[in-house]
């Protein structure tokens, strides 16, 4: 259940986050917040560029909770790390950046009118895009489907994209590249992360036990492969997922170290005895649509599922150590051990969960093909596709999974070059496989000669950068930042603040419920509405003028 | 590391029937050399996009921690 939206299926308030890699070959050693904020600040050239009110707000970080354990505790502040603290504002004021840097990098800069870096956008798409820790981070407005998530996500890669041509034009600075990707091969890593809209009634055990055995094994179709094997890739080898290793326990609450299967954050941004927001931190960042689109849909079904109490009963031995062998086992003929004794490939385990989905789904009617709920029909045929060409056509399943379409490409070379996997031309090819420039990207080249699938258009994903979603609260959010940019001083995933000339004091409105301002609920007022002043005086019953 | 006895990547079932990627079915002659060509091209492509001095550039692709 997440609100108004068909229950059973693959439909749900959901949304994607990437945090790129951040390159500048020409400024070895740069450093990577300063040129993460600079990827930030050329966006928002960008979008001045675009909306004559200045299309950029300001993050509020009022209702940011990331100390909450969804187990039902909060970490005390003095024993959490610091890069836990993520309700702090991260500004790089002008002091701090002088200590570190010199006058001359702040000088160098664009900065702000409060003397600050831009560290923090929300777009006009509802999206947010901001400097996390040392990386530029993109999180997708909320969705409430598989496609759209795919449709927004990818908006994001063209955010980023705008921002790298941006500082390329500028004389000034160093080219920044941007990857994505989860790892740079040297014991580091990095997220993409999923967030997911449940009933907070669901106990938050169901959800262990449900996911793990899908989040150990899903990566087969939505790994998005890496060369190298353990933390900093010094086995040479070629593994599913670009994750897996860096994977140490089964539940908690970090996310940067000891990085748990099921992350325990519990940062609802909605009505909090409502929801919970499940953040799910397992995943690659996935180029290929069809593996994206799979990763969301697939995992939304399963929580369908947990929702109703018809996950599968099965318990995986040792979690951890069994979602790295499935990483490590490109033929996929490995088996896993359960607790039931039975030995099972990830396949197998897969084809479990895809029947009880199913058999949910028709029972509910919303995977039917023409009065379903227009999206998890489609979801179910493509994963149950997706499985069987796993086991009997990798060719044909190449153009949808990307650890596959990208292990062709390396054996392509290894075969015409006769290349061992340490060579370093195969560790490029990863590497530059997610290089967001289409001219310089891998999977962009493969795209071009139509050997990966598409889910959306390229036209929808360019009306994805700067419309918002019409069916969540990111509808508001977007088109407040939009049409009145000028008059909005701060937003959040669940309020927006306007500062309106004229009127005494900051107004925020709060959107808590994710399936309210809508299109349908809203666009009427957007229609009216030209000026912030009246604008808000109809959305909050004020007399006019006040 | 627990585990080890999941980790079996080369015993594979003797009739377990599926195909590696390194090995599509082979195709008729015709098709084989068309898809050959097609794999040429692609790496031809690939070989004027890749950064030039991969040992270097692979290296210097030093990150930061993240989530």
């Amino acid at each position: 259940m997440s609100g108004g939206l068909p229950v059973g299926g693959a439909m749900r308030v959901m949304g994607s986050e990437t945090e790129y890699g951040i390159h500048a070959p020409s400024a070895p050693g740069a450093n990577a917040t300063m040129m993460s904020a600079r990827v930030i600040q050329a966006y928002a050239q960008v979008t001045r560029q675009r909306a004559a009110g200045g299309a950029e707000t300001r993050w509020d970080y009022t209702d940011e909770e990331p100390l909450h354990d969804a187990r039902g505790w909060t970490l005390e502040r003095s024993q959490a790390e610091p890069d836990q603290l993520t309700d702090q504002p991260p500004v790089l004021d002008a002091e701090a950046v002088a200590l570190a840097y010199g006058r001359q990098e702040l000088e160098a800069d664009g900065e702000d009118e409060s003397g600050t870096l831009l560290m923090n956008m929300v777009l006009g798409n509802g999206a947010r895009l901001y400097v996390d820790h040392a990386h530029p981070e993109y999180s997708s407005p909320e969705v409430t489907s598989p496609r759209d998530v795919v449709a927004w996500d990818a908006a994001g890669d063209l955010v980023a994209l705008a921002a790298v041509r941006r500082l390329a034009a500028d004389p000034e600075l160093p080219p920044v590249n941007l990857y994505k990707n989860n790892t740079d091969n040297k014991s580091v890593s990095y997220g993409s992360h999923e967030n997911y809209l449940m009933p907070r009634a669901v106990p938050f055990g169901d959800i262990v036990r449900g996911l793990t055995p899908f989040f150990v094994t899903r990566q087969i179709f939505c790994g998005a492969g890496r060369v190298g094997m353990k933390q900093d890739g010094s086995r040479p080898g070629y593994q599913i997922s670009q994750r897996a290793d860096f994977f140490e326990t089964e539940v908690g609450l970090e996310t940067t170290i000891r990085r748990p299967i099921i992350n325990t954050r519990d940062e609802p941004h909605a009505t909090a005895d409502k929801y919970r927001r499940l953040h799910v931190i397992i995943g690659d960042a996935n180029l290929s649509q069809t593996a994206n689109y799979l990763k969301f849909g697939t995992t939304a079904l399963v929580l369908s599922l947990i929702e109703a109490g018809l996950a599968p009963k099965l318990e995986v031995h040792e979690p951890v150590a069994a979602l790295q062998a499935v990483s490590h086992d490109t033929s996929l003929t490995a088996t896993l051990r359960l607790l039931d004794g039975r030995r099972i490939t990830a396949l197998d385990l897969q084809w479990i969960y895809f029947e009880a989905a199913a058999k949910h789904a028709q029972d509910t009617g919303v995977a039917d093909a023409v009065d379903g709920d227009g999206h998890t029909h489609d979801v179910l045929e493509r994963w149950s596709a997706t499985l069987t060409e796993l086991a009997n056509d990798r060719a044909a399943a190449a153009s949808s999974v990307e650890w596959l379409a990208k292990l062709s490409l390396l054996e392509g070379y290894r075969d015409r070059d006769g290349l061992e996997w340490g060579h370093a031309r195969l560790g490029l090819v990863d590497l530059q496989w997610a290089d967001i420039r289409p001219e310089k990207g891998l999977y962009y080249r493969l795209l071009a000669r139509d050997r990966m699938r598409r889910i959306v258009d390229d036209g929808m994903i360019q009306r994805a950068v700067t419309e918002p979603p019409s069916d969540t609260r990111a509808y508001f959010r977007g088109r407040c930042v939009s049409r009145f940019g000028a008059d909005v001083v701060g937003a959040s995933w669940d309020s927006v603040i306007f500062d309106v000339p004229g009127r005494g004091r900051l107004q925020r409105v709060p959107t808590r419920e994710p399936l309210r301002g809508t299109e349908a609920l809203t666009g009427g007022l957007f229609a009216r509405h030209r000026e912030a002043g009246p604008f808000l005086s109809e959305l909050l019953g004020l007399p006019p003028g006040s | 590391m627990a585990g080890q006895e999941q980790q079996q990547p080369q015993s594979r079932d003797t009739e377990v029937d599926e195909d590696v990627p390194a090995a599509p079915p082979a195709p008729a002659e015709g098709q084989a050399s068309a898809a050959t060509q097609g794999v040429d091209d692609l790496l031809d492509e690939i070989d004027g996009v890749l950064e030039s001095n991969a040992e270097e550039f692979v290296r210097a692709f030093v990150q930061k921690g993240g989530q």
